[in-house]
Formats: C-alpha cells, sequence, structure tokens
C-alpha cells in the first residue's frame, strides 16, 4: 500500500520527519516498508510555454519558449508530441540534475546545441524527474501551478509504503491511516465535508435497485449522475492515483479509485444507458450464466456467485470486478454509483475461483463495515460531480438487510487488562487511549470501560483486541519485563528427540558430514533408486513447487545420491554424508506413517590426497567400519546378516547386509547398486550406503544398551588359530562360535586368504583368541584344553581344521 | 711377581682409559666394559691369577685391583653419561623431522549448521523450564488452521502458501497438508494435557513460495507456548529477552512492536539490538541501518485458540513465539543467502 505524505496532510498535520512518523507507525503496528522521496531537483521550477514553433531543421522537434517565472522567456528543444502553448510544466535549468534517457544515468543538463539551435533548458517527462515510467510526453501541470515555484515545494512528496497486516483493513485506506497517526500524535483527523445538491429528478423514477440475496450483500447503496461527460481526470486527481499506485483512466473511474483509497470502499460506475431496463438486482447467478468482465475475459458462472445484474443479464462481479457490457466508456453520460457491503467470505470464494484478487475483493474480503457504504457513495457521488459536470439525482438507494442500531460494544475490564498484560493500566490512561483512536467511550464504573469502535475498524471484537490497542498505544517497552513464575511442569519424555540427537552426533564422530536436503523428490529421482512407485505409490503434493519437487520422499536415498553427484561436480571427496530425516509412508485416509531414518552415502578416496598415506577407495568394510564404532556408541553391538537381493533393490546383491540387534532389523549396509551408479553418472566407485530405522532402535527392548562389566584383574592368555573352512561358511558364524565361549574374552580376525596350498574350494580365517577369566589366572592347561573343545565344535559346526 | 703384577694392573688402567676417551657410542663401550670389565674381561683374568701369591701379596694386589675396578667402571659411567649427553645436544639435528609438512587426515563429521543452531535453541528453552515435543510434517487443515483461529475463508490465510497433498476426502475436501508452521502442536499438545503447559516444538514446515535469498520453501521453525494460571505479556517479554541474551550475548537490548498472527492477541513481533553495529551505521548489511534485528513473532495465546481445546479462557492465560532457526543461523555466521542451507554443498556445510 503505496500512501503520499501529501494526501495524508489532507487529513491530519504531521509535523514529524518521515522516518519518525514510519517508526511510530511500525511500532504500532502499521509496517513501513520504506520510505521513498520524490523530490530533490535542483534548478527546476513550475515553468509556461508560452509560444510553440517548429524547429527549423527537425520536423520532430518543436521549439519552445519558456517562462520560469522571472518574465525571462527561455528558448528550448523539446520533441513531446503533447507539448502546448499556455501549459504549467516542470521546466529544469541548465545545472539541473536529472535522468538522462540515452545515457540510462543521473546527469547535470547543460546548455546544448540540439540540430542548430541552442536549448537553454528542459521541459521534463515523468521518467526524467523519477516521478514514473511515462516518457512519451512531459508532464502537464494544473493551470493554477504558480509559476516560478521550485518544483520540490510544488511537486517534492514522500511515499510511505505499507506492509499491512490482514487484520487491518482500515490501513488499505489514506483516512485510515490518518487516524491512526492521529491517535499516535494526538492531533486531530479532518474528514472531508460532503454536500452538494440534488438537483435531478428522484433517483427513484430514474432506474430500479433490488437484492435478491441480502444474507450475500448485506448492503447496497446507489446514486445517480446524468449529463456528465467522461474525459481525462485534472491533473492533482492523476497525479494523487498515480502516487498511490494506480494508473488514471477516466474521471468517473478515477473518483471511484480516488475514494476507494481514500475511504477504503471500493465503488463501481455502471453506464446506466447499458443497463437494461434501467434495473439493477443483486442476486446469485444462475446455473449456465456468463459474465465478460472488465478485463475482457469470458467467465462460466455458478450459483454460489454474486452477481450485479440487470433486468436479464449479469452486469458485473460483485465486489470483484464489473462487467464488459456495462463500463464507462466516453460517450457515456448517466451513471448509476454502486457503494455496497459484500459477504467477505462469499467474496473471498469468488475471488480465489476465477483467480481474480482485486483492489475490491482485497478489501471486501477482509469485512468492510456496512456503515461505510452510504459515507462513501456521498463523497465519490459528490466529486463525480465536480470532475465530470452532470446533475445528480434526488436521493439514494440504500437497502440494507441490517438494523441501523449502533454497533456492538466491547468491554474492558482492568482486571483482565492486568491479568494479561501483567501490568496495571488505570482508567484515564485506558479512555484516553481510545479516545485518541476516536473509539465511541463509555466508563461504566471505575474499573470497566464500554467503547464501540468506528466505522473504518473491522478487527475489534472481543475483549483482548482492546488490550492490544491499549498496548500498542502505550508503548510496549512501558510492559515490565518478568521472568516466569509459575511452576515448571514435568517434562514431557521424548525419548525419539533424544535419539535422534545421539544417532547424528555418533554418525559425526565416525566422520560423517550431515547434510539436509528437500523431503520433496520427484518419481524419476525414486525410480532412478530402483524405489518404484507401483511398489507403495509415494504421496504427490497437489499444487507442487516445481516437478522436481512433487513427492514426499519414501527414502532418502535418492536424496544423498543427488547430494554426492552434485558435490563430486566441485570437490574431490572423500565424500562421506548421512542425513537424518523422516520418511513417509501413505497409510489410507490418515496422515502417513512418519518414519525417522538416519541414511548415508559413502564414496572416494579413503582420505584426503596425503603424502603419508596408502589411499584406497572407501568400501562397504570403511562403512561397516563406522557403523559398528558409532552404533558403539549408542550401546548397540548389531550382528551382520546377509540381505537378500529382493529385499533391497538398491543394493548390490552380493554386497548387502542387514543389521539386526535382539532379532529385529535396525538397518541395512550394502554397496550400491551398479546400475544405480550407473544413472547417477558417479565418478567413483564404490558407492556405500546405510539406513538405520530410528523407530526400529526405539522398539529394542529395555537392557540391550550400555551395562558395566567389572575390570577383571587377572591377566589374559592369547593363541592364534588359523582354521580352513569352506569358502562359504561366513567368517562372522566361526567368529560367533569362538566368541561365545565363556572364557573367550575378544576375538580378532586378522587374516583371510584362499589360493595356493589350499585346496580349491576352501579358504583360511586366522584369529587372535584372548581367553580370560574374572575369577582367576588361567593355567596354560586350561587355555588349551579350551581351545581344543572350540575346535572339535567349530569342525562340527562348520567343517573347520587347523591349517598346518 | 708381585711387582710385574701391579705393573701390569697400571698398565692395563692406563691402557683402558686411554682407550676409554676416544670411544663415541654406548655400543663401543658396552664392547670396552667386557673387554675390561667383563668375566672373562682383562682385568678380571689379572686377578684371577692372584691365587698363587700369599696371603698378604693377595691383599695388597688384590685391594689395587678392586680399586683399579672401581675407577675403571666410575669413568665407563662417567663416559657414558658425556656420550648421551653428547648425543642429545645433538638430537635436533640428529632427529629433525619437517613439522610444516601436513599432518595425516583424520575423518570429521559435523552437524548441519541448522541441526547446530535448532539445539542452541533449544536447550535455551529447556534451561527455562520448556519440554521438546515435535509433531508431524504433514498435517490436517484443522490442527494447521482451524484450531489456530484461521478458519476457512480467513483472509489470513494468505499469510501461509500453502502445499496442499493430493488426496481427497469423501466430502470432497482436501484437508491434508505440509504443515506451514510446527504451531499446530499448540493445539495437539493442549488437547492432551491440562496446564501446566510448557513446550518447544522444532521441526520442518514447508511454505508454496518462490525462493530467493531470504526465503525457502522448506525451512524450520522453533515454536514455543506456555499456558497457566498467571501467565502475562510480562513474563513473554521477559521470557524472549532471556533467550536473546542466550543466543546473542547478555548485553544485548530487545524491542517489541505490534504485529498480527490469528492466533495470539496481542500480537507482537521481537526484534534485538543490532550486535554487529550497535546502530551506529546506517549502511549496517545485518540491520539495514535501522540498528535493529527483527527475530521473531509471538504474543498471548488468542483466547479462541484456548476454548478450541476446551481450556477455561477466564482463567488460564499464555504466550507463543516462533522463530526461524536458518535467520538466526544467518546473523550469527553472517550467511547471505537462505539457498545455501539445503543445497548441501560441503564447501559450505565444511564451514560449521
Ligand atoms: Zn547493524
Amino acid at each position: 500500500m503505496q500512501i503520499p505524505l501529501s494526501w495524508l496532510r489532507e487529513y491530519v498535520d504531521i509535523d514529524l520527519p518521515a522516518h519518525e512518523l514510519a517508526h511510530r507507525l511500525t511500532m504500532a503496528g502499521v509496517e513501513v516498508g520504506e520510505v521513498t522521496e520524490l523530490g530533490g531537483w535542483e534548478n527546476c521550477c513550475v515553468g509556461q510555454v508560452m509560444e510553440v514553433n517548429p524547429h527549423p531543421n527537425a520536423d520532430s522537434l518543436r521549439l519552445c519558449r519558456v517562462n520560469p517565472g522571472d518574465d525571462s522567456e527561455m528558448e528550448v528543444v523539446c520533441g513531446a508530441p503533447n507539448v502546448a502553448a499556455g501549459q504549467k510544466i516542470c521546466f529544469a535549468r541548465v545545472g539541473a540534475r536529472l535522468y538522462n534517457t540515452h545515457s540510462e544515468r543521473h546527469e547535470t543538463l547543460k546548455a546544448a546545441r540540439i540540430r542548430g539551435v541552442v536549448s537553454e533548458g528542459m521541459i521534463c517527462s515523468e521518467l526524467e524527474l523519477g516521478l514514473g515510467d511515462g516518457h512519451e510526453g512531459i508532464v502537464v501541470l494544473s493551470d493554477d501551478a504558480p509559476i516560478g515555484m521550485a518544483l520540490d515545494d510544488y511537486l517534492g512528496d514522500t511515499i510511505l509504503d505499507l506492509e499491512v497486516t490482514p487484520n487491518r483493513l482500515d490501513c488499505f485506506s489514506v483516512l485510515g491511516v490518518a487516524h491512526e497517526i492521529g491517535a499516535l500524535t494526538g492531533k486531530p483527523v479532518w474528514v472531508p465535508e460532503v454536500r452538494y445538491q440534488e438537483d435531478g429528478p428522484p433517483i427513484t423514477g430514474q432506474a430500479t435497485v433490488s437484492v435478491a440475496d441480502p444474507d450475500l450483500c448485506p448492503r447496497y447503496t446507489a446514486s445517480l449522475i446524468q449529463g456528465l461527460k467522461i474525459g481525462p481526470s485534472p491533473q492533482w486527481l492523476q497525479d494523487r492515483l498515480a502516487r498511490a499506485g494506480l494508473r488514471p483512466i477516466s474521471n468517473v473511474v478515477d473518483v471511484t479509485n480516488y475514494v476507494m483509497l481514500e475511504f477504503n470502499q471500493p465503488l463501481h460506475a455502471f453506464d446506466l444507458d447499458k443497463v437494461r431496463d434501467k434495473t439493477i438486482i443483486v442476486r446469485r447467478a444462475a446455473a449456465g450464466e456468463a459474465l465478460e468482465t472488465l478485463d475482457g475475459v469470458e467467465r462460466e458462472l455458478n450459483t454460489e456467485v454474486l452477481v450485479i445484474a440487470d433486468s436479464r443479464d449479469p452486469v458485473g462481479l460483485g465486489g470483484v470486478i464489473g462487467g464488459a457490457n456495462s463500463e464507462i466508456g466516453p460517450s457515456t453520460t448517466s451513471v448509476l454509483l454502486e457503494s455496497a457491503t459484500f459477504n467477505s467470505y462469499n467474496n473471498r470464494r469468488t475471488a480465489d475461483t476465477f483467480r481474480l484478487h482485486t483492489d475490491a475483493s482485497q478489501r471486501f474480503e477482509k469485512g468492510l463495515r456496512p456503515e461505510l457504504a452510504p459515507i462513501a457513495l456521498r463523497r465519490a457521488t459528490q466529486l463525480i460531480q465536480e470532475v465530470a459536470g452532470g446533475v445528480i439525482a434526488q436521493g439514494i438507494y440504500d437497502i440494507y438487510a441490517g438494523s441501523d442500531e449502533p454497533a456492538p460494544r466491547v468491554t474492558l475490564t482492568l482486571r483482565r487488562l492486568k491479568q494479561i498484560l501483567g501490568m496495571d493500566v488505570s482508567v484515564d490512561q485506558v479512555e484516553a487511549v481510545f479516545q485518541s483512536l476516536e473509539f465511541d467511550t463509555e466508563r461504566l464504573d471505575e474499573t470497566t470501560v464500554s467503547v464501540a469502535p468506528p466505522y473504518w475498524r473491522s478487527d475489534i471484537n472481543i475483549e483482548e483486541d482492546l488490550i492490544e490497542e491499549v498496548v500498542r498505544i502505550i508503548g510496549y517497552d512501558n510492559v515490565p519485563t518478568t521472568m516466569l513464575s509459575t511452576p515448571i511442569p514435568y517434562r514431557q519424555p521424548a525419548p525419539m528427540t533424544e535419539l535422534k540427537a545421539r544417532v547424528r552426533a555418533a554418525l559425526a564422530s565416525v566422520g560423517l558430514q550431515e547434510t539436509i536436503s528437500y523431503p520433496l523428490v520427484s518419481l524419476e529421482d525414486l525410480e532412478r533408486v530402483n524405489c518404484f512407485a507401483e511398489r507403495s505409490a509415494p504421496l504427490r503434493v497437489a499444487n507442487p513447487m516445481s516437478a522436481g519437487h512433487d513427492h514426499l520422499r519414501p527414502t532418502l536415498l535418492a536424496s544423498l545420491l543427488g547430494t554426492l553427484s552434485y558435490n563430486e561436480g566441485h570437490n574431490e571427496g572423500p565424500f562421506r554424508f548421512f542425513e537424518q530425516a523422516r520418511v513417509f509412508l501413505p497409510r489410507p485416509n490418515q496422515l502417513p506413517d512418519e518414519r525417522e531414518v538416519a541414511a548415508g552415502v559413502i564414496s572416494g578416496l579413503r582420505s584426503e590426497p596425503s603424502w603419508l598415506v596408502d589411499n584406497g577407495p572407501l568400501d562397504f568394510f570403511d562403512v561397516k567400519g563406522m557403523l559398528t564404532s558409532a552404533l558403539a556408541l549408542l550401546g548397540l553391538t548389531p550382528s551382520w546378516e546377509p540381505a537378500p537381493g529382493e529385499e533391497n533393490p538398491a543394493l548390490h546383491p552380493g554386497r548387502a547386509a542387514n543389521l539386526v540387534c535382539s532379532g529385529h532389523k535396525i538397518g541395512v549396509l550394502g554397496e550400491l547398486h551398479p546400475s544405480i551408479a550407473e544413472r547417477f553418472d558417479l565418478r567413483y566407485r564404490p558407492v556405500t550406503v546405510f539406513e538405520i530405522y530410528l523407530d526400529d532402535l526405539l522398539t529394542l527392548p529395555v537392557g540391550s544398551g550400555r551395562n558395566f562389566r567389572s575390570l577383571t584383574r587377572f591377566p589374559s592368555a592369547h593363541r592364534d588359530v588359523a582354521l580352513v573352512v569352506p569358502e562359504d561358511v561366513p567368517a562372522g558364524k566361526v567368529q560367533d562360535i569362538l566368541d561365545r565361549h565363556r572364557l573367550v574374552e575378544k576375538v580378532e580376525l586378522f587374516d583371510v586368504y584362499a589360493g595356493e596350498n589350499l585346496q580349491p574350494g576352501m579358504k583360511s580365517l586366522a584369529f587372535h583368541v584372548y581367553f580370560q577369566s574374572s575369577e582367576r589366572t588361567l593355567t596354560a592347561d586350561e587355555v588349551n584344553r579350551t581351545l581344543d573343545g572350540l575346535l572339535r565344535v567349530l569342525q562340527r559346526e562348520v567343517g573347520a581344521t587347523l591349517r598346518d | 711377581m708381585t711387582q710385574s703384577t701391579v705393573q701390569s694392573i697400571e698398565e692395563l688402567t692406563q691402557t683402558a682409559l686411554r682407550e676409554l676417551a676416544l670411544l663415541d657410542n654406548s655400543d663401543a663401550l658396552e664392547q670396552w666394559r667386557v673387554r675390561y670389565l667383563g668375566r672373562r674381561g682383562d682385568l678380571t683374568s689379572i686377578l684371577r691369577g692372584l691365587s698363587q701369591l700369599d696371603i698378604e701379596q693377595r691383599r695388597e694386589v688384590g685391594a689395587l685391583g678392586n680399586r683399579a675396578k672401581s675407577t675403571l667402571e666410575e669413568e665407563l659411567e662417567k663416559r657414558g653419561q658425556e656420550i648421551s649427553q653428547a648425543r642429545l645436544a645433538q638430537v635436533a639435528d640428529l632427529e629433525r623431522i619437517d613439522v610444516t609438512l601436513p599432518g595425516r587426515p583424520v575423518a570429521t563429521g559435523r552437524l548441519h549448521p541448522t541441526t547446530q543452531v535448532v539445539r542452541e535453541i533449544t536447550d535455551a528453552f529447556v534451561a527455562m523450564g520448556f519440554s521438546i515435543v515435535e509433531g508431524p510434517e504433514v498435517e490436517w487443515d484443522h490442527y494447521n488452521f482451524e484450531m489456530l483461529n484461521i478458519p476457512q475463508g480467513h483472509p489470513a490465510r494468505d499469510m501461509w502458501n500453502t502445499l496442499w497433498v493430493d488426496y481427497v476426502n469423501e466430502e470432497g475436501q482436501r484437508p491434508m497438508l505440509l504443515r506451514t508452521h510446527t504451531s499446530p502442536m499448540q493445539a495437539r499438545v493442549m488437547e492432551s494435557a491440562q496446564p501446566p503447559v510448557r513446550v518447544i516444538v522444532p521441526g520442518k514446515c514447508y511454505r508454496y513460495e518462490a525462493t530467493d535469498a531470504t526465503h525457502e520453501w522448506h525451512f524450520y521453525q522453533v515454536e514455543g507456548l506456555a499456558v497457566d494460571e498467571g501467565i502475562t505479556f510480562a513474563d513473554l517479554k521477559g521470557t524472549l529477552f532471556e533467550f536473546a541474551r542466550r543466543l546473542f550475548g547478555s548485553e544485548r537490548k530487545v524491542r517489541f512492536r505490534c504485529d498480527y498472527f490469528p492466533f495470539v492477541e496481542p500480537g507482537v513481533d521481537m526484534s534485538i539490538d543490532c550486535f554487529s553495529c550497535q546502530g551506529s551505521d546506517s549502511s549496517c548489511r545485518i540491520c539495514r541501518g535501522s540498528g535493529w534485528i527483527e527475530i521473531m513473532g509471538a504474543g498471548m495465546v488468542h483466547p479462541q485458540v484456548l476454548a478450541g481445546v476446551g481450556y477455561d479462557t477466564e482463567k488460564y492465560t499464555g504466550f507463543a513465539f516462533g522463530l526461524g532457526p536458518e535467520r538466526i543461523a544467518m546473523l550469527k555466521y553472517g550467511i547471505d543467502d537462505i539457498r545455501h542451507f539445503y543445497s548441501n554443498d560441503l564447501r559450505f556445510l565444511r564451514q560449521f
């Protein structure tokens, strides 16, 4: 919302500097986004064109004699088609700093010889003065512009750009802001006085107005001006509109816009001669009806749309936009002026349906007060007559479904005020606040005040609204600052929140970098990681921002591979990424199951290039090592079970393991399926990925976490054992058999071998086995007997023999 | 015989000491020791020959031999120390490494800056007695809007451009959405518990919004809610002031201005004084010259919201607030573009 200070000054005295005013408004809840100064036009003044002659050497240029106010006549070359003798114009003398439309910079104006004639100054366009984009013609000032006056004094202005919150509908209007300034500065506000002669015959004989659906149109008022003449608005009106950001169109339409900006009430002018039977009916559209709106679009209407119709057809969409069939044109002489109140909910729905969020609908949808309609109607009627002439019919139509009973009052008690704010405010202070805001204020007793908000405020409904009025006017700095003194409630357990934090910390501590990526992905992304929609269709967003982000991801893998691929573009690695986020699994007629997952993708060289390190690619066992350490930090020692390929279509079928804790699968680790690495065009192989399912971690039986074991004081004995087993026996199984003996403290696999000196189909596994008891020092004999026993078990269970 | 024995002990001692003086490493010292003092060493064999002498002579020569032995032992010890001191004096030259060579790389992982800042924010409020709760990212219109005093058709809905889930219920409505704020947990928490309530809700949010340097369609929010008998706007001021001090330094000043959110009344916006320029730089990039930085919206919980969950609005009051961790991180670390956060460029992530 752009509000020119010059316009505000019509209604309220402002003696604060613009920035101070902007600050006060902002603090009170009417945020001023920007303050723009118009002016700074040194060496420019109001001038008058005395004479226009052709340029001797150029058809498109004219020679003008301009009076800059000191009766010295200056010769000026001008190329604008609209220049004419007698005009008041913006004259720039040599030395003025103006926007040069050729160099596109601000430059100092010099005397210049143009096609052989010396120009002693310039007649300015909007663009050159920074007043607007217009450069087709020069700016023509009002006839009453005083010749010689510095242009800064005549045209200079300050524009406040307001960012109005939806509740403060009143501040969409100049008068509303003026009232606000009045309250903040204690200055009185003058509302324009409306007075005109109704010289025409009664309106009732000239036009018929009725409201068939008062639920959607609580109040409809109309006046009639006949015999007027359509033409351009006077300059002051055009300037006002332009500075407020609206384009001037013609005098009658400009007045409706002007009064909308002034009072907030949207108005509409119909060409009465185009209204069939001069009859206006406010009704719901009939099924199958259509209307071509002012923007030239033919619109199919439905029965929930409120239309303004003549005796047969719609002529406007009530409160949204007019119809082309009744539009004001150059030949219009009779104007039926509408000022109505429309149902805000219905109005918003109509605007949404047709995607027509107009200046009018944006006001109506927020709920304008019906008291405003006749006030604005009369103001506009007067202005139309002023700028377009004509005769005003006697009387107005005012069809009001509501009654004229006073607006509902809201009561404020000092007790409630203290309960909410935590401070005492005296009844006098409270009363003064509401009087400054021009609320109708009544003191019911020494602790209670009853108020009725003025017609321009539609945001005051409950006691708390009044409390806000009080605190925003007296200032938030006046409220004390205290710490909460109520008892601290029992803490709500948040096991998942805590687990997530621990998992993230554990993964970071083993060298993985946390990433966070968009939870919306495309179906193609999912298919690229073999996560096929037909298996479980992911949830789709109805109005996605882009095609690449339109499905709620059921896996983090696609995002992580995207992150990997993106970083490979400008980074040598190593790449060790993880993300902890939710995946979304749809459920019929319910919110989706949001499951917390931590997933990682690891590839590249094992370490950054170094003179010290013999570098190989990061592989499955690097990541298994990371996960083993990370899970140990969480108190978990999972078993690693070969994972069937069909369970994990994204993983290499021969290089994938399920992580199992107490019989629960808590995750999966594997090398990325070679075909997926191809699809992502990844630079480094292998790519290892993992997933850990946090919801499953949370359901693990209590006690599977950390448990202290006493530190034994007896020494351990160790034996190295090389075993020959069939190739398909997993090393983990052999290790488990060794591990589970009560005297075995620790088992380390230090060599795996197959090849020469071994039978085909066999491999050798070499272990350090540590024996220890918490009760005594083991004898060599005991250790040997234990080992012999273990070897017999290994022979029986996995066909292991000692390697010789 | 005695005479010659005495002489040979003395000569041996002289020879040994001369040799000792020339030795310069511990291996040579050991060889010297074996040669002269070892069990088969020269001195030992001389002394062993004493058995042929009579007692008187044996005692005399034996004493001489023992003196010589201890002399050699002392000198050996001394020489040993000299050699090791000489070596230590040279160790810098002998064992010097180029300390400017890079160290052996160690893999480090870091938490995402958003994770770190969310943690900082929630820690600050947890210390003031708030519990952390989280809610679903896919929400019903009911919790995201209706229960927050933003009914269907309310113009304030324009404040939250919404991403809707493509799901139509039996009534033909589209009631499922990606939450536009973490505020829906206000109603969910209050529905399930009676006052006192003091919770903080971190989480991801989504808006249908074009991205630029300060806007993302996917971002985090931390929402807070405190409801009990006797909670006032003054308490809100104190709580947020304390928060600002914890995150931005104890010398911070805060300022409140009127703002509008449909689920609070009165509603405010809190700013802190500019920690970069303290208001002294009219071209400050952080506060844009105003001296103040807006960091969060807040207010007293709207009675409609309390009534919606069945709380007695005459008895209970409360406050709510919401802030964006990315904005806090941008301010704290001087990040100029929010789009860095979720593009996961290692060059960005490694800075935190
Ligand atoms: Zn600053």
